[in-house]
């Protein structure tokens, strides 16, 4: 737990970038501190790691104020990727992601254990081991500089701006890659960005600032969204705040309506009455197992039966239970016939989605 | 066309390799001025330039006071020492440090100063000390410009060793000032290849050493960065 009381930072010169912060960051979350550039983020994320000493208040990291310990013996017990990323130029990637495991002074074989883990942790080929960094590519260096924080297991990390030096494709990969990790190695993390949808993404947290280092909101991305606290905030969430919330929700919030549904052995005339009681012209085939095969329209029946032996037709969309509500908008604004298939694991039919069920999380 | 076959002559003649005054002896008077003269100037010269390259106070005093060096008259110096101390190489050695200390002191501090400060501010954000990180970071990322000072000092120095023999000191000036005073060209001509010759041979043999010294990563972006720079 990282706990800010009270803390102020006024630079020589009378800068005050920081004022009177109150903020807790719970154990094995990510907290993002986001805001306007200049507004103290970075300022806020050395204080935890005294490469800047507040001017008053309090940082703690685990009930224990960082002005006791000595800087160098504080910062290896912290991960931090430096706006920049800052890798060693003249030391091979092994030898960068080594660097605290060797101030720490771990044997050889450990070392290597731990730099061949990481290496492959952060998804960089092997290959890399031996090269040097201005030989990476933008988004391998970014790994790099996060395996390197990593190496020697701090149970906290800082990361300042870590994937803004990447182009979008790169980043929503790097994105994905760090909550996967994050989902198994449940550090406590502070993470800085510009960015209020990698905020809305990566943080179990938002912290929301305004310039000079005032807390505006904080809270998790869904409250955020569903209730900012005042215009500054609701400002900084862009237009798109109703749909940025749908994001954050997954479709099996939603009940799927059952719809009209045949077995593939079906009849003519049992596939008619389906089809009355749901006022559709059109059913469904689900086999036993409870895998959607496809639909069929009435009319295409042409009167024969099973419904299997006529051509089913394929779905034109459909949406998974871990899909997002803003996925499952999208699909039933591009549906001709506004109407989803809603499948689970292994393509078992769930159900249908429709707007009139979608409207009640969109209010 | 005399010229050339007048200094075959000086270089083949068997007296000119043997004795006191004769071509290694010279050389190696020579070599140890320049030793002298750009050892000290290192021990010196590198501490001044780290301290202030690290702690980024104190640059441009240092960068000033030691380019007085440069603008030292070598020649009136040498002379007037010559008159305070008589012929002593002492003093000729520290007109050559500071001749040397410029160029060792101001690379030194550019070439820590020029590590990006997002390598040095991770490598503390990493918990290395002051001394960890200078020692670590900044000396090894700072090899390639403080090699190339120590080689432009040192070249300088070889050249401006040949006014010791002015005062009645050794090198390989001898050849030069007593082949002026006696009129002998061909000893004058021998001697000036002589001190080329030792320029370069420095130049090669500090390239040598700087190969080692560097770090790998950055000797293929030196060399990278030098190609780039021939195609532009
Ligand atoms: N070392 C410093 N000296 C003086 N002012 C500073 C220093 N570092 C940051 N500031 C000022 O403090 C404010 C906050 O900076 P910073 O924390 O870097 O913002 P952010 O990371 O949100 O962009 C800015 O106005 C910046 O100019
Ligand atoms: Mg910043």
């Amino acid at each position: 737990m990282i706990t800010f009381e009270s803390v102020t930072k006024q630079f020589p010169g009378g800068t005050t970038a920081v004022d009177e912060l109150h903020l807790q960051v719970p154990d094995g979350e990510v907290v993002v501190l986001v805001g306007p550039s200049g507004c103290g983020k970075t300022t806020i994320l050395r204080m935890v790691n005294r490469m800047i000493e507040p001017s008053g208040g309090r940082v703690a990291v685990n009930g224990e104020d960082v002005m006791r310990t000595s800087p160098p013996r504080l910062r290896r017990g912290i991960g931090y990727v430096i706006q920049g990323i800052g890798l060693f130029p003249h030391r091979t990637i092994a030898q960068n992601v080594a660097t605290v495991p060797k101030l720490e002074g771990w044997d050889d074989d450990r070392i290597k254990a731990r730099v061949d883990e990481l290496i492959e942790t952060v998804g960089l080929p092997d290959g890399v081991r031996d090269r040097y960094p201005h030989q990476l590519s933008g988004g391998q260096q970014q790994r790099v500089g996060v395996a390197r924080a990593l190496a020697a297991d701090p149970p906290v990390m800082l990361m300042d701006e870590p994937f803004a030096a990447v182009d979008p494709i790169v980043r929503t990969r790097l994105q994905d890659e760090f909550l996967r990790l994050q989902s198994e190695v449940r550090k406590t993390i502070v993470f800085v960005t510009h960015d209020i949808d990698e905020a809305i993404k990566m943080g179990d947290r938002i912290a929301i600032l305004s310039q000079g280092g005032h807390l505006q909101q904080y809270a998790t991305p869904k409250e955020l969204l569903a209730e900012p606290a005042n215009d500054f905030v609701a400002d900084f969430l862009g237009a798109e705040r109703g749909l940025k919330r749908l994001a954050l929700i997954p479709v099996s919030q939603v009940e799927a309506a059952p719809g009209p549904v045949v077995a593939p052995g079906a009849g003519i005339d049992e596939a008619r009455r389906v089809a009355e009681t749901h006022s559709s012209d059109w059913v469904v085939v689900v086999d036993d197992e409870g895998r959607a095969r496809g639909w069929a329209r009435l009319d295409e029946l042409d009167g024969r039966g099973p419904v299997d032996g006529v051509r089913l037709r394929d779905f034109e969309l459909t949406v998974h239970a871990d899909d997002s509500l803003r996925t499952a908008l999208n699909a039933l604004v591009i549906s001709r016939h506004g109407v989803a298939v809603r499948l689970g694991d292994g393509d078992r039919y769930e159900g249908l989605l429709t707007r009139e069920l979608l409207s009640e999380e969109l209010r | 066309m005399e010229l050339v076959a007048q200094l075959l002559d000086w270089f083949t003649a068997p007296a000119q390799w043997t004795g006191s005054s004769g071509i290694p002896v010279r050389v190696l008077e020579h070599v140890l001025y320049t030793v002298a003269a750009t050892g000290v100037a290192v021990v010196v010269g590198l501490p001044i330039g780290l301290a202030v390259g690290h702690t980024g106070r104190g640059g441009t005093v240092a960068v000033n006071t030691t380019n007085v060096g440069r603008a030292i008259p070598s020649f009136g110096i040498i002379v007037l020492f010559f008159f305070i101390f008589g012929i002593d190489p002492v003093p000729a050695v520290i007109m050559l440090v500071a001749l040397a200390l410029p160029p060792i002191v101001t690379n030194t501090y550019v070439g820590v100063r020029s590590v990006a400060p997002a390598v040095t501010d991770s490598a503390a954000g990493m918990g290395l000390t002051g001394w960890q990180v200078l020692r670590e970071v900044e000396i090894p990322a700072a090899m390639p410009l403080i090699m190339a000072g120590i080689r432009t000092s040192a070249v300088q120095v070889v050249a401006t060793a040949t006014l010791a023999a002015y005062i009645g000191l050794g090198g390989l000036g001898r050849y030069i000032f007593d082949g002026l005073s006696q009129q002998v060209l061909n000893q004058v001509v021998g001697g000036a290849i002589l001190v080329a010759l030792l320029a370069l041979a420095t130049e090669l043999a500090l390239g040598r050493v700087q190969r080692l010294v560097v770090p790998r990563g950055l000797q293929a972006r030196s060399r990278q960065a030098a190609l780039d720079a021939k195609l532009t």
